[in-house]
């Protein structure tokens, strides 16, 4: 495959993003993934609605996480995992074998468990993915509009030439998600993206959610239960890589209908 | 006994109360580790005192035709000024002697202290007829005194630096007292500028290919198995090699005749610095690459996944992340391997040093001896007087080691804060 069709590809995902009509952004269908003969996620089907917060539940090992890296790719860069089925982008298979792998990461950006900001000034750390990825606008007004929208411009408009280390946990945190949102993704994964943080910085994140899904399609893995009640339009309830339950968030802790996830929500395992 | 009894006092006879005989056991290894610690500082410190004992002492000479036979007009040699200098050695030197070094340098050019040196070296000929050690210079001096007033009633007791400017400056020359460093300097900051040239870049660029980018199958692991082997090989036979490939098949290269320098006059066949530079990057080839592997290995894939994250390239990853990342850790490494080689003497002797070099290197296609090989070479001599010359020597390997080794350490700690600020 030659640089020139890879481009065209391209925009062929951003085509996607502008054509579809599909009420997803983001679609699993039949989606497995195993690690050697141990099968994560089993045959998952599951529909991402577009600037909503889902959020994936399970006990630990359901393959929440796993499913997660699956929807970026990202669980390429672990040797042995095989995936099977197919994960629709706008109606576009991502790991179709004209869709380059970069370019998906690029349009569906991942915010990972621990914060994981570069060793590089807060300025730099926003404006290199934007660099990398070829954009051409004002990268002052990029870096400030992106740490607006995760509320940390005012924390840290004195002191952009600092390094990022120099930050708290929470704001470092933030400022992962700033560096995602800089390059304008259409779908955001958040891994745990709070667990490593205190309860202020959690609630700061969590109250963030509710501004991002208005530009974007966010999807969270969590395993604390009264995070995905308050901050999730849908609920997913994974139990050994299977797909227990899938609906409205409320209907979910409320009125769950399979007994596995009554039991779970309730604390009674898990 | 019931459920209970485990808490009680009774049931702890079970363990025995061995505390103090835990406690002594902990404080004999306490004493075996300091005593490894104190017994290494020894041997190290005992090295340095042997090499500094031999590099400064006092030094017996007699002159072969008495100075004061010198004098001009009552003025004594060492007062002279350039005028008087010419003088003597117009009445002293043979005229054939005179024409050759008028033609090096004009006399009315030279200045007076280079005059001296002439009239010292050609006229005077001081003769070395014993030399002492530190020690004995510093506690023996009476023994020496009397020993040399009544053995040589006309000798001339100096204490001399072997270590000094004017060996630092010099090239090799047969005699002891004007030999210098210089030839052998040279010839080591060329070959080993050759080492890094060469064996950084691909070293590099190796363990990233295997760290990276190689999958782990059967070819890469017997490949990287190789290289763990490789690095063990002894140095030998690396010169065998380096003979083979550099000397025999690559003369052409090697010499330079491929580019037209063997013109100069100056026939290597092959046996250049740019040999030993090459054999000796192959020397260390292993070692950059196993220690830079160790480099990258240590970076955290959290930082490789966030920037892939970004849709970064796995290229852009390494360059902007990785590589900068994990600097510090791969300099430190080329570092220690390049210390190596600059101590390494036996794959040069196959290499084919040149032992005896009075002419300093010009260039990478010029016949090479190094430090190491110089010091080997005057250590094997039968005179005296080339023991202190090698232990000077040895005083400039040292130092030019350390000055390296102290250089990387500040640019890897500069590295290090740009890191931390960048």
């Amino acid at each position: 495959m030659n640089l020139l069709t890879k481009r065209s590809e391209t925009t062929r995902l951003e085509a996607a993003i502008h054509a579809s009509e599909s009420e997803y952004a983001l679609e699993a269908k039949n989606l497995s993934i195993s690690y050697g003969d141990f099968k994560a996620v089993k045959n998952l089907n599951m529909g991402f609605e577009r600037k909503k917060v889902t959020a994936l539940i399970g006990p630990s090992g359901c393959g929440k996480s796993t499913a997660l890296r699956a929807f970026n790719r990202m669980n390429e860069l672990i040797g042995g995992v095989h995936t099977e089925g197919e994960v629709l982008f706008h109606g576009v298979n991502i790991y179709d074998p004209d869709v380059d792998a970069v370019q998906v990461r690029r349009w569906i950006g991942m915010v990972f468990q621990k914060p994981n900001p570069f060793s590089k000034s807060i300025y730099e750390n926003i404006a290199w993915g934007a660099r990398i990825n070829g954009y051409r606008g004002d990268f002052d007004e990029l870096v400030e509009n992106s740490l607006k929208q995760v509320a940390l411009w005012d924390e840290v408009k004195d002191k952009l030439k600092d390094s990022a280390y120099a930050l708290s946990g929470g704001q470092q945190q933030r400022l992962c998600i700033a560096r995602a949102v800089a390059l304008k993704p259409e779908i955001l994964l958040m891994d745990e993206p709070t667990s490593a943080l205190d309860p202020i910085s959690t609630a700061k994140i969590e109250s963030l959610l509710d501004e991002l899904k208005k530009r974007y399609t966010i999807i969270i893995v969590t395993h604390n239960m009264q995070q995905a009640g308050r901050v999730s339009d849908k609920t997913g309830f994974l139990l050994l890589g299977d797909l227990v339950e899938y609906t409205e968030t409320k209907t979910l802790f409320l009125n769950p209908i399979d007994e596995r996830t009554e039991n779970y929500i309730s604390g009674r395992f898990g | 006994m019931t459920v209970d009894a485990g808490h009680s006092a009774a049931s702890r006879t079970d363990f025995s109360s061995n505390l103090a005989g835990r406690h002594s056991t902990s404080a004999r290894w306490r004493l075996v580790f300091m005593a490894s610690t104190i017994l290494a500082i020894t041997f190290l410190g005992a090295l340095i005192l042997t090499i500094i004992d031999d590099a400064f002492g006092y030094v017996l000479m007699v002159d072969a035709v008495d100075q004061k036979s010198l004098e001009q007009d009552g003025v004594p040699l060492l007062e002279m000024d350039a005028n008087g200098l010419r003088a003597v050695i117009e009445e002293n030197l043979s005229n054939r002697r005179q024409r050759a070094l008028n033609r090096e340098l004009p006399f009315e050019e030279r200045s007076t202290a280079d005059l001296l040196e002439i009239v010292l070296a050609e006229i005077v000929k001081p003769e070395v007829v014993a030399t002492y050690t530190l020690y004995e210079s510093l506690f023996n001096k009476r023994a020496i005194v009397d020993n040399a007033s009544t053995a040589w009633p006309d000798s001339t007791l100096v204490f001399r630096s072997w270590v000094s400017m004017r060996f630092l400056s010099s090239s090799q020359t047969a005699r002891p007292m004007t030999t210098g460093v210089l030839t052998a300097v040279k010839g080591t900051l060329l070959t080993i500028a050759i080492t890094l040239l060469f064996a950084f870049p691909v070293g590099i660029a190796a363990a990233i290919w295997l760290e990276e980018y190689a999958t782990d199958n059967k070819l890469n692991r017997f490949i990287q198995v190789n290289i763990y082997n490789l690095a063990g090989v002894p140095s030998i036979i690396y010169g065998m090699l380096g003979l083979a490939v550099f000397v025999r098949v690559l003369e052409p290269l090697t010499s330079g005749s491929a580019f037209g320098v063997t013109a100069s006059g100056e026939v290597a066949n092959g046996r250049t610095v740019l040999s030993a530079g090459l054999t000796l990057a192959i020397l260390i080839l292993p070692v950059i690459i196993i220690n830079a592997q160790e480099a990258l290995r240590a970076i955290s894939g959290s930082l490789r996944h966030s920037s892939l994250a970004l849709g970064a390239t796995k290229w852009q990853t390494i360059w902007h992340h990785v590589l900068p990342a994990s600097f510090d850790r791969i300099l430190t490494g080329t570092v220690l391997a390049v210390s190596r080689a600059i101590g390494e003497t036996a794959p040069l002797v196959v290499v084919g040093a040149s032992t005896f070099l009075t002419q300093d290197p010009s260039g990478v296609f010029s016949k090479f001896t190094t430090l190491p090989i110089q010091i080997y070479q005057w250590t094997s001599r039968p005179q005296p007087e080339f023991r202190h010359i090698a232990a000077a020597a040895i005083v400039v390997l040292l130092a030019l080691m350390l000055s390296l080794n102290a250089f990387a350490i500040v640019t890897r700690n500069r590295l290090r804060k740009q890191k931390r600020f960048g």
